[in-house]
């Protein structure tokens, strides 16, 4: 029997005790497993969603507002900005592409988004069925929505007005599905994409009393906000003053708004930081007094063990070694754990086709998981080793 | 084998205990006595190189035990000492075979569990090799420490208060057992007691065979407890 077979079954003569100290240690890791898989699935999430877009121009109201709602597609618009101004953006000499985005309608809550084909293709989607629009009120479906509906080519359905379900039904303007895209892990699979003159198309067969009002409608169509790549990145500089400044709509910059937004997350995270923090160290001193009753136990197995011969190190090992199996039995619990919970969090908040894409997911952070284990069940046992250390022999020679 | 010369030892403020002057050869046996208190742990301390004395010269089976460090000294007992303490001390974690195993971690040799079938053999407790000392009968049990004491084929057994506890009967055979063990391997037979009966056995026709026994005899000591 080698040093880890014999602490395994010291620590398992209490198996009360060691199960109470491995769970306790579990939850504490499980908790920082959690909040390590969560940051890192939004911040990826973010990352993946901006997908190279240098600035959203839209109405003027929140930056954060217009990202939320025209990248990530989790907010509403705050309005609408006329189409002829956005087409004007396209030949600013700084502006690479310009990719309109109309929001206003949905399907069973999945969004209806009128853009243009360059809108899939900067998220490189590749098509599972079928094909792309060629025509108004052809729509292909990300993959999300397409499984969860039940959809495919060549079936049709009737947005709803809004852009969460239950609005009034557009009875008269049914969509045809031409196309299903493959999944990309992002935003594109839980939105329904068309042609940006679908959704003129629907709201002025609904709206327009006449020829004559339709026609009106038309001078003044408008589209939600536009999604622009800039030619240079210098263009940072000045673009954005510029939208701000000349014209009646407003610039924000992703990457800024999604920093903004992490920190704030960030603030959130801290306190179950500090949370989690705390069930460790509540756990480590559970280890503690584990192990130090345990030294006191076994005062006379101890000094049986230095009459036998045993070096005081080997001794005082066999307690880190109690404490090494502690550390790495709550770190592959507490791993496991933390993942149930990502995957519980991600089920039950219907998570998973916003921000976090839910599953298993082995990020390289969480190697600070059994890190943190090791460091806080050792340092526990570092008092109760130093007291095997020294355990009196003499006291074993006791004649009395 | 044991040779010790004007041995002395201090507890931290205390007065030194001096011991008596011991020369016993290989295969013999010292019987160890005094009342409570007089220096028979510290002597056994001593001898098993778990103290280093304050004066005086100590040497067992041949070593020098004062040249020793305390690494050295850790090796050294492991191969050469065989213990058998009055509390037998045995892991409720283990099984028998398992707690007679510490032996060999102890001495950071391999297992090797022939031996450890040999030496249960030897004491008459074969069957006992797979089961918890919890449910082992006092008897037993030393027999089971006894085994694990002579594991290592130590040239020196040193057993404390081996008696302490037993009726006649049983600390008759227990006895027996110690002397039979020590007298298969050659080894030195060290008994610390205060119980008559020991003395009354190597005394008796029953330790015959039994060669040279000394009786090293500490008178009780001035002043308040101090061996721990």
């Amino acid at each position: 029997m080698n040093t880890l077979g014999l602490a395994w079954r010291y620590l398992w003569s209490r198996p009360l005790s060691s199960a109470l100290n491995v769970l306790l240690l579990a939850l504490g890791l499980a908790s920082i497993t959690f909040l390590l898989l969560v940051a890192k699935q939004v911040e990826r999430a973010f990352q993946r969603d901006l997908a190279g877009i240098d600035v959203v121009v839209g109405a003027k109201g929140s930056p954060m507002q217009l990202i939320l709602s025209g990248i990530l597609h989790l907010d509403v618009p705050p309005g609408n900005v006329p189409l002829s101004a956005v087409n004007a953006l396209k030949t600013n000499p700084l502006v690479a592409e310009v990719i309109p985005i109309s929001l206003g309608d949905n399907y069973q809550a999945y969004r209806i988004v009128g853009t243009t084909l360059a809108y899939p293709r900067l998220y490189g989607a590749t098509l599972a069925q079928g094909r792309l629009w060629e025509a108004p009120m052809q729509v292909v479906l990300g993959a999300t929505v397409a499984r969860t509906l039940g959809l495919g080519p060549g079936q049709h359905f009737v947005g709803s007005h809004g852009l969460a379900a239950g609005g009034h039904a557009h009875g008269d303007s049914a969509y045809t599905v031409v196309g299903v895209l493959a999944p990309v892990g992002g935003v594109l699979d839980r939105l329904i994409l068309t042609d940006t003159a679908s959704v003129w198309k629907v709201h002025e067969d609904y709206t327009a009393e006449d020829a004559q009002d339709r026609a009106a409608m038309e001078e003044e169509r408008e589209v939600t906000m536009a999604l622009v790549r800039y030619r240079s990145p210098l263009a940072a500089m000045s673009f954005p003053r510029w939208v701000n400044t000349s014209t009646e709509m407003q610039a924000a910059a992703p990457a800024l708004e999604v920093t903004r937004l992490l920190h704030m997350l960030g603030l959130g995270t801290d306190v179950l930081r500090a949370f989690a923090g705390l069930l460790l160290l509540t756990a480590g001193l559970s280890v503690f007094i584990a192990l130090w009753s345990a030294v006191r136990e076994r005062r006379g197995d101890l000094a049986l063990l230095r009459m036998l011969g045993a070096p005081p190190a080997r001794i005082a090992f066999l307690l880190l070694a109690e404490a090494l199996w502690l550390g790495v039995l709550a770190s592959a619990a507490g791993l496991l754990l933390g993942q149930i919970f990502m995957a519980a969090l991600v089920f039950f908040l219907g998570l998973d086709s916003a921000l976090l894409t839910g599953g298993l997911h082995w990020p390289s952070e969480l190697a600070v998981v059994p890190a943190l284990a090791l460091a806080v069940s050792l340092t526990a046992a570092l008092l109760p080793a130093w007291g095997a250390y020294r355990s009196d022999v003499l006291q074993l020679l006791q004649t009395k | 084998m044991i040779k010790t010369t004007g041995l002395e030892f201090a507890y931290p403020g205390t007065a030194a205990i001096r011991f008596p002057d011991v020369d016993i050869a290989q295969g013999a046996v010292l019987l160890l006595r005094g009342p409570s208190g007089s220096g028979k742990s510290t002597w056994l301390a001593l001898v098993a190189a778990l103290v280093r004395p304050g004066a005086g010269s100590l040497e067992v089976a041949g070593q020098n035990l004062v040249a020793l460090n305390r690494v050295q000294a850790d090796a050294w007992r492991a191969r050469t000492l065989g213990f058998l303490p009055q509390k037998l001390h045995m892991s409720a974690a283990l099984t028998v075979a398992q707690n007679l195993g510490m032996a060999f971690w102890a001495a950071g040799a391999a297992q090797d569990r022939r031996r450890i079938d040999a030496a249960l053999a030897a004491v008459g407790v074969t069957e006992l090799a797979d089961r918890l000392p919890a449910q082992l009968s006092g008897g037993q049990a030393q027999r089971v420490a006894l085994a694990r004491a002579v594991l290592m084929q130590p040239l020196v057994i040193a057993a404390d208060e081996p008696t302490a506890s037993l009726d006649d009967d049983a600390a008759r055979e227990a006895l027996h057992l110690l002397q039979s063990s020590a007298q298969r391997r050659g080894a030195t037979l060290v008994i610390a007691t205060h119980d008559a009966r020991v003395g009354d056995f190597f005394a008796g026709p029953s330790a015959a065979a039994t060669g040279h026994v000394q009786t090293l005899r500490l008178p009780r000591l001035q002043g308040p407890e101090v061996a721990v």
